[in-house]
């Protein structure tokens, strides 16, 4: 009863989630949206990974470039798995497919976490990336265990079910993805408190110390390492279920690059910081990438921003606004936020404006696509639309940076004012300085 | 023999090529600590510099014109960009190079399209220059051979003989001592990252149309580079240039030995059948691992010898 009581939220969000998708049911014809259902399924499986990716990045201060290659083989070893099952060499219900997956990860990240946990920071983000294009390579040269570029194509639909689901549907396979989900994501939630989870963080905060008090940092990276291998490689089990196919592009330094982008932009500080990344990063690809040829030219930026500006990332900067919060005066910042939206805004716009006219005039215009704003099509070539977005773009920096700085005049006041009305230290955005 | 000759003329060119990219890598990365990786990305901006000047005012300006805006973009990054991320330590420093270079290659799909531009050698130097057993030698390889021979004796006079190069030296691995004596380290950390970046833009003019110019070329190329860089071992161009010249020679003979460990195995009177363990590992051939080999090397020198060949600390 207690757990239930303190843990509540997790239920509740749960339940929410489990909800989400009948907002967009159609009752007409009885159905789910099937976009609906595989955007949230694949959010949930690019939150484990990107969860299992801050167990490297966020606890112990690994900056990994490899990270898919955990994801890739769990994905690869449970894809085997359900041939198997299949073929009636043993028995395994479709429900713990996943967990196949995990132990494949958990292997392959203890095999590999052997070689590249030898070293860490700068070196290990490059043994990590070499380690990437082997296996990305390998994965195009053995057809054995990889299948070459078609990938290993599966049929989910298994009949071995503890619960008497077919999956058939992706609403069940929804389903079990948000179980594994929550189950994945309370077991690292569990795992940041275990003494492994705190030795973690003290070999990032300052790794000699922890070497002094008698813990050796590489079998401490190790463990991490291969702990985080098996939830990527869970995620990678679920991949295999939704898409029911797993090729090369799981391996993929893109899909490396993916959990890093949604970890930094979420934040690599709190726990639920990748979760939130992910959710921006799914959403851009998906959604952006229907209208427009640059979502990830548009990520890209973000993250730029994100590293330049706010290196606790998205959560960070939410947490930025506690103390005042705290003190009651949030209210406050509204005229300034206010302020500042219009001219925002207006960057934006014209940023984006720009982005759509360069891409529509190259990219688009080879795929013979039109650039059309509510109906009307814009010709990319004639310079008025260039010199909108650019005097968009320049009118509004030059206005933004003006409200910036009474912003900043403002922020100061009220933290300040904080600040001696709690007597409580700060606790503002959690720079990651020790992870250098 | 003749396999042999043709093989370590082409290797030598690839090699001075990666040559030129990776010593501005290696200056970088042992005086800032900055993995950069956008410094393929201004090979990739070099080349389309290139093809664009060259379709207007010919190749020869290009030449010159294309790697001193690569320089000034490298000047401006250093400047606004990663000074502003610096205080957040070294692996801020790298995401945003990753970023940068992210963004990089998207800028360049929508300025120049998602094809290969057809960027080609110019007419001058568009004729075989001699023949080797048989087989034609194109001056403008020897062109390139030329270029990046005149560039190494250049970066080499500069920083054992100027003024400059010697305080560059100094900074590599003294840089608050240095700062101590009055010399501006952060300027000079501009001057060496824009002419690093002036140095991979030259490369990718040069190399540009002897390989293709497209918007991936910045990602195939950028991995091999921190190779290099991490194998010639950090600080010292001596080790940089004979990585350089040995990978060069890896990967060209390595196209044109088409043996297996299959083949080894069978000289010891070993056959491999499609029963034998591991038999898809031992019948690839070398041709086919020769892209893997670069990694292999990477992850092996990083795990045994972080150091690399000559290398005066760790990576």
């Amino acid at each position: 009863m207690n757990t239930l009581h303190r843990h509540w939220p997790w239920l509740l969000v749960f339940v929410v989630l489990l909800a989400f998708p009948f907002l967009f049911y159609d009752w007409s014809k009885g159905r789910h949206s099937g976009f609906v259902l595989t955007l949230m399924s694949e959010i949930g499986v690019m939150a484990i990974f990107a969860l299992s990716y801050n167990m490297l990045m966020g606890q112990a201060g690994l900056l990994s470039f490899g990270h898919a290659v955990l994801l890739g083989m769990g994905a690869y070893c449970a894809a085997h798995v359900v041939l198997l099952v299949k073929a009636g060499s043993f028995w395994l219900p479709t429900e713990l497919v996943p967990l196949a997956g995990g132990l494949g990860g958990l292997f392959f990240g203890y095999v590999f976490g052997w070689l590249v946990t030898k070293q860490r920071a700068t070196a290990f983000a490059m043994i990590t990336m070499g380690l990437g294009e082997l296996v990305s390579a390998a994965a195009l040269m053995f057809m054995g265990f990889f299948g070459g570029e078609g990938g290993i194509a599966i049929d989910r639909v298994m009949d071995t079910s503890l619960l008497g689901v077919k999956y058939s549907s992706s609403w069940q396979v929804y389903c079990l993805v948000l179980a594994w989900a929550f189950i994945a994501a309370a077991l690292m939630r569990l795992q940041t408190q275990t003494p492994l989870g705190s030795i973690a963080n003290a070999t990032r905060d300052n790794f000699e110390r922890a070497q002094f008090v008698g813990y050796d940092p590489r079998v401490v990276r190790l463990y991490q390492f291969a702990l985080s291998g098996f939830f990527a490689g869970i995620a990678g089990g679920l991949y295999v279920l939704i898409y029911e196919i797993v090729t090369f592009d799981t391996v993929s330094a893109a899909k490396s690059a993916n959990a890093l982008l949604a970890v930094y932009i979420g934040g690599a500080g709190g726990f639920f910081g990748p979760i939130l990344g992910t959710i921006v990063v799914v959403l851009l690809q998906s959604g952006v990438s229907l209208l427009s040829n640059a979502w990830l030219l548009y990520v890209g930026v973000l993250f730029i921003v994100m590293v330049m500006y706010a290196p606790g990332g998205l959560i960070g900067l939410i947490f930025m606004h506690m103390p005042i919060w705290r003190a009651g005066r949030l209210r406050e910042l509204a005229l300034p936020y206010a302020r500042a939206f219009p001219p925002a805004l207006l960057v934006l716009l014209g940023f984006v404006f720009m982005v759509e006219l360069a891409s529509f005039t190259t990219i688009g215009a080879a795929q013979g696509k039109k650039f059309s704003i509510a109906g009307r099509i814009i010709d990319t070539t004639s310079p008025l639309p260039w010199v909108i977005a650019i005097a968009a773009l320049v009118l509004g920096g030059l206005w933004l940076h003006r409200e910036a700085r009474s912003f900043r005049e403002r922020w100061d006041a009220l933290m300040e004012g904080a600040k001696k009305q709690d007597g409580v230290k700060i606790q503002g955005v959690k720079v990651q300085e020790a992870m250098s | 023999m003749e396999v042999f000759v043709v093989s370590l003329l082409n290797g030598l060119v690839y090699g001075m090529l990666l040559f030129m990219l990776a010593s501005g890598l290696t200056l970088i990365l042992s005086m800032m600590g900055v993995l950069n990786f956008a410094h393929a990305s201004a090979y990739m901006l070099g080349a389309y510099f290139a093809y664009t000047i060259s379709t207007y005012i010919g190749f020869w300006p290009a030449l010159i014109i294309a790697p001193l805006l690569c320089g000034l973009i490298g000047a401006a990054i250093e400047m606004w960009g990663l000074r502003r991320v610096h205080r957040n330590g070294h692996i801020a420093e790298l995401l945003f190079t990753f970023g940068l270079a992210l963004i990089i290659e998207k800028v360049v799909q929508m300025s120049w399209g998602l094809l290969p531009v057809p960027y080609r050698v110019p007419e001058l130097l568009d004729f075989p220059l001699f023949k080797i057993y048989g087989t034609q030698f194109p001056a403008y390889r020897a062109f390139m051979l030329a270029i990046s021979a005149v560039m190494f004796g250049a970066i080499w006079l500069g920083l054992t003989r100027t003024r400059v190069g010697l305080v560059i030296q100094a900074a590599l691995t003294h840089p608050d001592m240095a700062s101590a004596l009055g010399h501006n380290v952060p300027r000079i950390f501009t001057l060496v990252f824009a002419a690093g970046t002036a140095l991979a833009g030259l490369a990718g003019v040069i190399g540009g149309n002897y390989q293709v110019t497209e918007p991936a070329m910045a990602f195939t190329m950028g991995p091999i580079v921190f190779v290099v860089v991490v194998f010639g071992g950090l600080g010292s161009l001596t080790g940089c240039f004979i990585a350089s010249i040995l990978m060069g020679l890896i990967q060209t003979f390595a196209v044109v030995f088409d043996v297996s460990l299959a083949d080894l195995l069978a000289k010891f009177g070993f056959t491999v059948t499609s029963s034998t363990p591991f038999a898809e590992v031992l019948n690839v051939t070398l041709p086919r691992v020769g892209a893997l080999l670069p990694f292999l090397l990477l992850v092996l020198i990083l795990v045994f010898r972080p150091r690399g060949l000559m290398g005066t600390r760790d990576t």
